[in-house]
């Protein structure tokens, strides 16, 4: 269940009422969304549509926990984040979102192992425990083979694929993908969103995705168009 | 512990500018070693000056000699123990280079005074029984590699230009860290003997105290007793002595801190201008890391400990490299006999190391730490 005129009930897992983000750039205010709602269900697979500048990516980081809001709030699995310290947001990060950036955002001197890793240091989890998790997750992207590669020794699609398995390896309760395919040719862009459908089809992952590709936003059970400030509703919702 | 294989990776991101970094701190902690090794040397004389002994002089000059026949009017004074003296005879042994200090001593009471330079008994025996006989210090003895009955010729410079013959009677050593075992003793009867001037005559007296607490009235009384005399006595604790000695060779302590201060601000830009490159480079990753949930306060003691490993690594190398090199002795010829970096030096170094370093890293850790995720993630 996706809605976007904020008649969500209590079932959704993130809820956004009323947001607005402005930015002041050169004395000039830009309001980017505006009385934004919308409700997301547990294991749903959203695109966000809309053209540059339209505040796509200004959505997926306030739903992150990146960057506050100017006004309303958001709620994630019952924790209102919209408030919150910089500190307790950064620990809400970490336990609750997962991100998969365009760039895939590795650290080009950690091997793809030492890279999934990063979020498990930020739990109590055994070095062994953390190994299990690490190689439970690289199989799952199919990367086992390549666990102790470094980021420049694999392909751009391999290097997405363990920053997916970098968002998924610590559980979070959701993932937001950043134009995760913006940076891959068609072929390994495919591999990916399969990988995605496969995230959210089997693992049941609730995955949110901002994408300027229609053939990515395919893959996604609704799709929400980005448009001056407020989501519209694009492919029937729940039609996947 | 878990978080050091990512500390590391970035430190070997860039291997040369990493290698560079640490090779600029190792340089600058053997300079700091070093010079601490020099300034102990030339302090050595005011670290192991006795409390209650006084260096009694000529109120004109150090060169200028004193009456022999003061030694038992100084002994007379309230709160004297012992007195001794010593005349500097300034003789070259082979070469000029082979500098040690050669003293006419008093036999009688050298050993009451200084009991911190031990001959064994036997020797000094000896010694006290031979005219010409010589004690050496076990420094100097190793140095030209002498034997308990070589004979030694010491050319003179001052009591003329004739070669003395000395038989070496005897090996003194020190019995506390940082006594000088460069020195080379000999009868004082006998160089009066030979002397064609100044017979009667002493460099200078050393004054054994019953107490430390002694020294200011001894003092008073000393200068008191040949005030008015042409042999007017200036007379000054071992300590005060020694350091006015240093004194005569310059300001060391500032020249030290002076260069100290140059190497080590050089070092804090250089290392501060590193580790801000470090930081400017990967701002993308540091946001990404606290994306994922690194807090601020873990990427600035990351920031931090990259730069403190750095001078923590650079400046053991630097200390290691220093203790290798005052391994080998005094390089100077016996200029400087005290020539060693003691550990409390090397501990100095390494915390002087890692302040610099903290120093150096905190401004590039703070605007890491100030890095807003948005803002960073926008750049890449």
């Amino acid at each position: 269940m996706v809605k976007v005129d904020g008649s969500g009930g209590a079932n959704s897992l993130i809820q956004a009422r009323d947001l607005d983000k402005t930015f002041t750039r050169g004395g000039e205010v830009i309001d980017v969304l505006q009385g934004l709602n919308l409700d997301v269900a547990p294991g749903e697979f959203v695109a966000f549509m809309g053209p540059s500048g339209s505040g796509k990516s200004t959505l997926l980081n306030l739903l992150g926990g990146l960057d506050v809001p100017t006004r309303g709030r958001i709620t994630v699995a019952g924790d209102e984040i919209t408030h919150m310290s910089g500190g307790r947001l950064t620990e809400w990060r970490a336990r609750h979102v997962g991100f998969i950036f365009q760039m895939y955002n590795l650290i080009p001197v950690l091997t793809a192992f030492q890279n999934v890793e990063l979020p498990l240091l930020l739990t109590k989890l055994s070095k062994a425990e953390r190994r299990s998790h690490v190689e439970a997750t690289l199989s799952i992207v199919g990367l086992a083979d390549r666990m102790h590669h470094y980021p420049r020794q694999l392909s751009g699609g391999q290097e997405q694929r363990v920053a997916i398995a970098r968002a998924i390896v610590a559980d979070p309760t959701f993932l937001l993908c950043d134009e995760p395919t913006g940076d891959l040719d068609r072929k390994s862009a495919d591999e990916i969103l399969d990988l995605l459908t496969r995230l959210s089809a089997e693992y049941n992952k609730t995955i949110l995705m901002v994408t300027h590709d229609p053939a990515a936003a395919e893959h996604a059970k609704a799709v929400l168009h980005l448009n001056k400030g407020v989501l519209v509703e694009g492919k029937a919702i729940g039609a996947h | 512990m878990k978080f050091l294989p990512l500390i590391f990776a970035n430190l070997f991101r860039k291997k040369l500018r990493t290698t560079l970094t640490i090779g600029s701190f190792a340089v600058a902690l053997f300079l700091f070693g070093l010079l601490i090794v020099v300034r102990g040397a030339f302090n050595q004389g005011v670290d192991v000056a006795g409390a209650d002994r006084l260096i009694v002089i000529n109120k004109v000059s150090l060169i200028m000699p004193l009456p022999f026949s003061y030694r038992d009017r100084f002994q007379r004074i309230p709160g004297v123990k012992y007195v001794t003296y010593d005349t500097w005879f300034g003789g070259v042994y082979q070469e000029e280079k082979n500098f040690f200090p050669q003293f006419a001593i008093d036999p009688e009471n050298q050993a009451l005074v200084f009991p911190e330079l031990a001959v064994p008994p036997d020797q000094w025996k000896t010694f006290l029984q031979d005219r010409t006989g010589a004690i050496a210090g076990a420094g100097t003895a190793k140095r030209f590699g002498w034997k308990v009955g070589d004979r030694i010729p010491i050319k003179a410079s001052i009591f003329g230009n004739e070669t003395w013959e000395f038989n070496l009677d005897g090996i003194y050593k020190g019995t506390q860290e940082g006594d000088d075992e460069t020195q080379f003793w000999f009868h004082d009867k006998f160089l009066d003997e030979r002397r064609t001037f100044s017979k009667g005559t002493v460099g200078w007296y050393t004054v054994k105290l019953n107490s430390p607490d002694d020294a200011v009235a001894a003092a008073k009384a000393i200068d008191g007793m040949t005030a008015n005399s042409p042999d007017e006595t200036k007379t000054e604790t071992e300590k005060a002595f020694a350091t006015g000695f240093v004194k005569q060779m310059g300001n060391i302590e500032f020249l030290i801190l002076a260069i100290g201060s140059v190497v080590f601000f050089t070092l804090l830009l250089v290392t501060g201008n590193t580790m801000a490159i470090s930081v400017r480079e990967r701002i993308g990753e540091l946001a990404t890391l606290k994306a994922v949930g690194f807090a601020d306060r873990f990427v600035l003691l990351m920031v931090l400990g990259e730069s403190m490993l750095i001078a923590l690594s650079g400046g053991l190398l630097g200390l290691v490299f220093c203790k290798l090199f005052t391994m080998g002795g005094d390089p100077t010829g016996g200029m400087l006999p005290y020539f060693h970096l003691s550990p409390g030096a090397m501990i100095l170094g390494i915390l002087v190391a890692m302040l610099v370093g903290l120093l150096a890293g905190i401004l590039p850790a703070a605007s890491a730490m100030r890095l807003r995720v948005v803002d960073a993630l926008r750049r890449v």
